[in-house]
């Protein structure tokens, strides 16, 4: 087994994406993902790649367009106020069916909000974001550990299926220092090919076109029906999500990312007490875990949905479950951490409603 | 004691980030048990008291961010102020008594006071008045040994500063002489 | 037996633009073309095309090309540029993409030196959209969005992005030339050989701004709008060659005879 280390979440995200074999990387600062920018710009040109600090975040994107579409692995990282000054690039990316990754280090929102870690862009990131029909594919990590195992998967299925993968984080899964083990560095020359990178038609081939321009409409649907196509089998192979205690769970946690850490504590704090409590965590918000849920809703008392936002997931939740258990939230936003001590209260006033649910008592939201 | 919640806290310059990362990798990379370190950041780092948290589990650590410490290392009278409500029922709490002239308030939880400036001042190096307060902790809720300590400070400090090794190991055991002596005094109590 | 004294440069695709009658985007077109021809570098060209009249410049070149978003173009071609450094890459870009809405990307690509070429394309309005006011209309000039001309207390004054650009260290090469008459044309040829030249060269950034017409938005013949452009556009946008970096060719051969007036201040 290779050495462990203790790395800092956004470090650890840079070294994972370099050893995944990103050449290329282009950001503008902002807090709190700062060290990943300021760590490829150490790194990068170690190994023979590039490092610019652009402009403007929309700058930025663009250069990872432009990158991605000469062959080149690149990414991008931000934090929410950039990610949105990113999303025009981000759709054109997705329309011109460009690989990319880029990183968001959530911080409390909405305009300049604040720097603590927060979980509001969830819609902006699995619904959409920028303009026009397109998904990302969008991980959403727990540990300083799981970023850098999805970081190196990213890029792989970012070409796959030509389309950018995001890493959904937070300020506390940046900031954090955990133990990890790095993956060996990537043979860059077991990368395959990218035949349709503008790279130069060398004069022995028609000249390859990077582009999401379709003026004639039936051709724009055509390459719409192209894409939801290639969303659906996204949807049909990538969905990743992690299941704890469910066996004889009676409640069910589900949140993601730092969410997930502070509900595994309050869990684990509840199971003490002998509350029944088990967890799906989603890892992909999209495409979501929606069938342990559909699943699991038929035998469970109740759901708790934490996170810091004003309930965004949930509704990828309710989507799953529908009428069949009730579903209770509790959230922090702006910045505040929901603490274990919180969650284990919910936990147990959820326990005596649906204990009492028998006798008629209240119902999830 | 496996699990542990701490909290350190005090000045930025005080090497309050050094403690929390040297108890990290003494915890997960020496003694390989699981553990989080998580930094306060952003513009209360500039000039203000810095704070980082530090969990340690042998299964799997839950929430890094900790509202509730098991432990406090705090380095300075905001921090006390700060932190010395937050303690767990029964918690540790180390005081930098050579720059907090303040008692603390509570009798639910175990208050050491360390003079970590004025023993680092004795050892000839005002700089490791962390290690003092660090060997403070370690004995104190013997979460990890002190020798795992002393081997993280030879991964943390570049091959030319390993001359200091011997100063700092001399620091925490001085550190954790401290709270041997208060023990001792309870037991007497 | 039949000479051949004139055929499509290789770069050049062979398909028809669908550009008005008059527009002179067909003129600067065969221009790069051939400067790509000559200078033979087709195949490791890489062109990006911006979004406006020429948003559609990666039908017409025989290269490899990408589609930028509106006013990206530098960003594109600096990402592309900065991965294949032995590859040609330009932009081609109008002025409502590059000195109105794509301000900042083209400044700092010019800053940081990107060894890059831009072909920058200005009539001095927004062609595409339907003819509104961009950033280089003139004084008085009207358009849609400045209906009555443009007026300085409302909209400000004519942006020079070529005397701009050349203030910067990182610009190796700035030129303006013109479509207006064959000779000014030959020129313009001359100069955005330069300007590729200067790239293969490793110079740093080289930028060609090229006045060109709209007859259509102008609201005009071809032959009036060129007339127009000489009268009215090269008083503010005086031709010639604005940097020259030591090592480049001599400027001589775009030295321009039109008379190039001063420009009022007020």
């Amino acid at each position: 087994m290779a050495e462990q280390i203790l790395m800092k979440g956004n470090e650890a995200i840079a070294e994972a994406a370099i050893r995944a074999g990103c050449r290329f990387f282009a950001g503008y600062p902002i807090t709190p993902q700062n060290e990943i920018p300021e760590y490829m710009a150490k790194r990068l040109f170690e190994v023979g790649g590039t490092f610019i600090q652009a402009e403007s975040e929309v700058s930025a994107i663009n250069m990872v367009y432009g990158a991605a579409g000469a062959g080149t692995r690149a990414m991008t990282s931000s934090s929410s106020p950039g990610i949105s000054l990113k999303q025009e690039g981000i759709s054109y990316m997705a329309g011109a069916e460009l690989p990319a990754l880029v990183v968001n280090m959530v911080r409390a929102g909405p305009g300049l909000g604040g720097i603590q870690p927060a979980q509001g862009d969830y819609f902006q990131a699995t619904k959409g974001g920028g303009h026009g029909d397109y998904r990302l594919l969008v991980f959403v990590p727990a540990s300083v550990q799981e970023t850098i195992d999805l970081a190196g998967q990213a890029f792989e299925l970012a070409e796959r299926y030509r389309n950018p993968v995001m890493i959904l984080g937070d300020a506390v899964l940046g900031q954090m220092m955990e133990p990890v083990v790095l993956p060996e560095p990537a043979d860059l020359a077991k990368i395959p090919q990218k035949t349709w990178a503008t790279t130069g038609t060398g004069g022995t081939r028609r000249p390859n076109v990077i582009n999401s321009l379709y003026l004639d409409a039936e051709l724009c649907e055509k390459h719409n029906y192209k894409l939801q196509e290639k969303y659906r089998q996204m949807a049909e192979r990538e969905v990743r999500y992690e299941e704890i205690g469910l066996d004889d769970a009676e409640i069910v946690l589900t949140a993601y990312g730092t969410s997930a850490r502070v509900a595994i504590s309050a869990m684990k704090r509840a199971r003490s007490e002998g509350i029944k409590v088990g967890m799906i965590r989603p890892i992909t918000a999209w495409p979501f875990p929606y069938e342990p849920f559909r699943k699991t809703s038929e035998r469970v008392k109740a759901f708790l949905d934490i996170e810091m936002s004003a309930g965004q997931m949930i509704e990828d939740v309710r989507l799953a479950v529908q009428d069949r258990a009730p579903i209770f939230f509790f959230n922090r936003m702006g910045g505040m951490v929901p603490t274990p001590k919180a969650v284990l209260e919910e936990i147990r006033r959820i326990d005596h409603s649906v204990k009492g649910d028998k006798l008629g008592g209240r119902l999830g939201v | 004691m496996t699990d542990l919640e701490c909290v350190f806290a005090g000045f930025g310059g005080q090497g309050v980030m050094m403690m929390g990362q040297l108890l990290t990798y003494a915890a997960g990379m020496v003694e390989g048990k699981k553990v989080s370190y998580m930094p306060s950041y952003g513009p209360e780092m500039r000039g203000g008291t810095a704070n980082c948290t530090v969990v340690i589990a042998a299964e799997s650590v839950g929430s890094p961010v900790v509202t509730d410490p098991d432990a406090a290392v705090v380095m300075n009278q905001p921090s006390l102020e700060k932190f010395e409500p937050t303690v767990r029922e029964g918690g540790v709490l180390i005081v930098n008594s050579s720059l907090i002239g303040l008692k603390a308030k509570r009798n639910d939880i175990r208050v050491v006071y360390v003079p970590a400036n004025e023993i680092a001042v004795e050892l000839g190096n005002d700089r490791v008045a962390n290690m003092v307060a660090l060997g403070a902790l370690v004995e104190a809720t013997e979460v990890v040994k002190l020798d795992s300590i002393v081997e993280s400070l030879k991964k943390a400090l570049p091959p030319h500063r390993h001359n200091l090794i011997p100063l700092n190991k001399t620091a925490l055991d001085r550190g954790a002489e401290i709270v041997r002596r208060h023990a001792k005094e309870q037991v007497k109590d | 037996m039949s000479v051949k004294v004139f055929e499509r440069p290789k770069a050049l695709s062979d398909v028809i633009f669908h550009y008005c009658p008059g527009c002179t985007h067909g003129v600067i077109h065969r221009l790069v073309a051939e400067a790509i021809d000559e200078l033979g570098v087709q195949g490791k060209t890489i062109g990006v095309a911006s979004v406006g009249c020429s948003v559609l410049a990666y039908n017409y070149f025989n290269v490899d090309f990408q589609q930028a978003a509106h006013g990206r173009a530098p960003a594109v071609a600096t990402g592309i540029k900065r991965c294949l450094p032995d590859r040609t890459v330009f932009t081609y870009q109008g002025d409502g993409d590059l000195a109105s809405i794509g301000t900042a990307e083209i400044v700092h690509a010019a800053m940081r030196g990107e060894n890059i070429t831009v072909i920058f394309v200005n009539n001095a309005i927004y062609g595409m959209t339907g003819g509104q006011m961009a950033p280089t209309t003139l004084i008085g000039q009207s358009t849609t969005t400045s209906p009555g001309g443009r007026k300085p207390e409302r909209a400000g004054r004519p942006i020079r992005m070529s005397e701009m650009l050349s203030q910067l260290e990182g610009a190796a090469y700035i030129a303006r030339v013109s479509t207006h008459n064959a000779a000014q044309v030959a020129r313009a040829k001359q100069a955005i050989k330069k300007a590729f030249q200067a790239q293969a060269d490793k110079k740093g950034f080289a930028m060609v701004e090229v006045l060109s017409t709209c007859p259509t938005n102008w609201g005009m013949t071809p032959r009036e709008a060129l007339k127009w452009l000489e009268e009215n556009m090269l008083p503010v946008y005086p031709l010639g060659e604005l940097k020259t970096e030591p090592g480049l060719p001599e400027p001589s051969a775009v030295k321009t005879t039109v008379p190039t007036r001063e420009v009022k201040t007020e």
